[in-house]
């Protein structure tokens, strides 16, 4: 009996080292954690120190408005303007294909499909993005651009607009999952009064649940975005890899991301101009992923506060 | 006298009218609406279409080229003798160092965020971070890892850079998973366990963790299907294209015994093979790729379909 008692005291060894065991596990899986903010501040940290040399030789105004981008060459330019024209032009591309088509399938898949053949094809279309990127990569230099060229004799071995387009269906399913999550969680009995003022399906999918799911649908705009700004083998397979400041889409053209995968392909010594240009290729990209990202946040803040 | 009869006539009218109006209104919503879930079907289709297109057309020009030898050979300058070894095998490699990187740390983090994160601004930084991590892309991990792993901590363009690399990337995938398995669990099960006299730490060992170990694993899988298909952040790092070596064997029959040289040796891997033969102008290297790109689609697709099979199967398991 007073073993009992000397156990349920809050000093009993036993407890004691169980209440010292739980703190320290916690600290553990606190550490762990907290690790994730450590990578974010890594990666920042070495995108902006091993590109600030940069700016020691080449100066913001002529990194911003110079034209041409060719860092290996003796007579070295340094415009980000063609990579990002090319960085633009595809994402444009893609998310031309994956917006529309990943809007209509999430509604589609929310509205109109029963929950057991919904949860067989989710799978499936899931599977989309689950492809290598290199695999892509290869589909669109070797189908999908003798594929157009019949439509389009003109069309070069490289261009922007095949990678853009299966980048595109690539990225479908980072648009439709979110969505369709967002359309699912807008409460049924919004359907039901839209239903009862005789709205058709169509017609409620549209004007209600759409708008009631708005935030959702552009955290899903923005993921796929992000996604098709980041993406690098297929464009680096499909688009060819020469810096070219154009508009044109049926030209070969370099990404950011391209760019830096065609100069790691090479030697890159450490420090060198072209080592430091990648830092900067990479630190612009990163800088516009936020800015699209910053955007979208302020978006649905702005539709949060009218609900 | 008259005007009111007209009156009446045009109020009789009007509703005719009105009521055809609203027929054919009717009629027009109902095609629209039908004609939406034809597109819808058709979209759907459209996408699956393109799966299949690209698998059949993967399979068709690469599946007479795998054959045994193509596993066992290293790369070569005739296309012909060309294999897979050292991409295979570094593929193997990389994919263990991942997840012996990925798996603790995410797992770990996904129980402090479930389990004992308290509501405070340092929780929500953590929480807003994961969300924009999984949007950073997979590029910068790689610029990232060259600059801190291979030069500032000197790992090398190694394996265990590539490893950790992979692992840092695939992080966020398995925290969220890990997460929604943890958060499927009812509190009353905790209730039960702490009214027991089961210390925090004894109801997650004893509880949380086994029931949510299928959804855990689901993440875990999906997360290494993604890694083993990973390309650009590992060029970035330096992986080579042409390796005519295999890594350190990892057991040794002098003492002792067990290696762990091959975390610091060169590699390459699937998917950059695979780029390395796209590239190249000669159809025959492109067979090549193919085949590559087969064996790795295989995988991805075996490696998805056992998720979803163990989701699947737990969801049917676990009734609450």
């Amino acid at each position: 009996m007073s073993e009992l008692k000397a156990f349920t005291s809050a000093n009993h060894p036993t407890r004691r080292w169980r209440r010292i065991k739980d703190r320290l596990i916690e600290t553990v899986l606190f550490l762990a954690a907290a690790s994730s903010v450590l990578v974010t501040i890594g990666i920042v940290y070495i995108l902006v120190s091993e590109s600030l040399p940069f700016f020691s030789h080449v100066s913001l105004v002529e990194f911003l408005t110079e034209r041409e981008w060719t860092p290996m060459f003796s007579d070295a330019k340094f415009g980000i303007r063609p990579l990002i024209a090319g960085t633009f032009m595809a994402t444009f591309i893609a998310v031309c294909v994956a917006i529309p088509l990943g809007t209509i399938v999430s509604a589609y898949l929310s509205e109109y499909v029963r929950p057991s053949m919904r949860e067989a094809l989710k799978p499936i279309l899931e599977l989309l993005a689950a492809v290598p990127s290199v695999v892509y990569g290869y589909f669109a230099l070797l189908f999908v651009t003798p594929l157009l060229q019949k439509l389009m004799p003109e069309l070069g071995g490289f261009s922007v607009l095949s990678a853009g387009i299966v980048m595109g269906i690539m990225i479908i399913p980072y648009v439709s999952s979110l969505s369709e999550d967002a359309m699912r969680s807008v409460p049924t009995h919004l359907r039901e009064a839209s239903a009862a003022l005789g709205s058709t399906k169509f017609q409620t999918t549209l004007r209600v649940v759409i708008p009631s799911a708005f935030s959702g649908i552009t955290s899903a705009y923005v993921l796929g975005i992000s996604r098709a700004l980041g993406e690098t083998m297929v464009v680096a397979i499909a688009a060819g890899m020469q810096p070219n400041l154009t508009l044109d889409p049926t030209e070969p053209a370099a990404t950011i991301t391209a760019f830096i995968v065609q100069v790691s392909l090479g030697d890159l010594p450490h420090g060198s101009i072209g080592y430091q240009s990648i830092y900067v290729a990479g630190l612009t990209l990163l800088f516009i992923t936020l800015v699209f990202n910053i955007v979208g946040m302020w978006i649905r803040s702005r539709v949060q506060e009218k609900e | 006298m008259e005007d009111i009869m007209s009156n009446a006539q045009t109020k009789i009218m009007r509703e005719t009218v009105r009521e055809m109006d609203l027929t054919a209104n009717l009629k027009w919503r109902r095609t629209k609406d039908f004609l939406f879930a034809v597109t819808g079907l058709m979209t759907l289709l459209f996408a699956i279409c393109v799966l299949l297109a690209l698998f059949i057309d993967l399979a068709m020009t690469g599946v007479p080229r795998i054959s045994a030898e193509f596993f066992m050979n290293f790369p070569s300058r005739f296309p012909e003798k060309a294999g897979i070894l050292s991409a295979w095998v570094g593929s193997l490699a990389v994919m263990i160092t991942t997840a012996f990187v990925a798996i603790p740390v995410g797992v770990a983090a996904g129980i402090y965020l479930e389990e004992y994160a308290p509501k405070n601004i340092f929780t929500k930084i953590i929480e807003l971070n994961i969300i924009n991590l999984a949007g950073v892309p997979s590029i910068t991990f790689g610029l990232m890892a060259l600059g801190l792993f291979v030069y500032k901590l000197k790992f090398g363009q190694s394996i265990l850079t590539a490893g950790m690399t992979l692992g840092l990337l695939v992080l966020p995938i398995v925290i969220v998973t890990t997460r929604e398995a943890i958060r499927t669990i009812p509190n009353s099960i905790r209730e039960a366990s702490y009214g027991l006299g089961a210390s925090h730490w004894q109801t997650i060992q004893h509880h949380v963790l086994p029931y949510s170990s299928g959804g855990i694993l689901t993440g875990v899988i999906i997360s290494l299907s993604r890694a083993i298909g990973e390309t650009a952040p590992l060029i970035t790092v330096g992986a080579l294209t042409f390796i005519a070596f295999l890594p350190t064997a990892p057991v040794s029959d002098v003492f002792p015994f067990v290696s762990f040289q091959w975390l610091h040796d060169a590699f390459t891997v699937m998917p950059i093979q695979m780029f390395n033969w796209v590239s190249r102008p000669q159809t025959e290297f492109h067979v090549n790729a193919a085949a590559t790109g087969t064996v790795l689609l295989i995988m991805t697709l075996l490696m998805n379909g056992i998720a979803i099979f163990i989701r699947y199967r737990f969801r049917r398991r676990m009734k609450w």
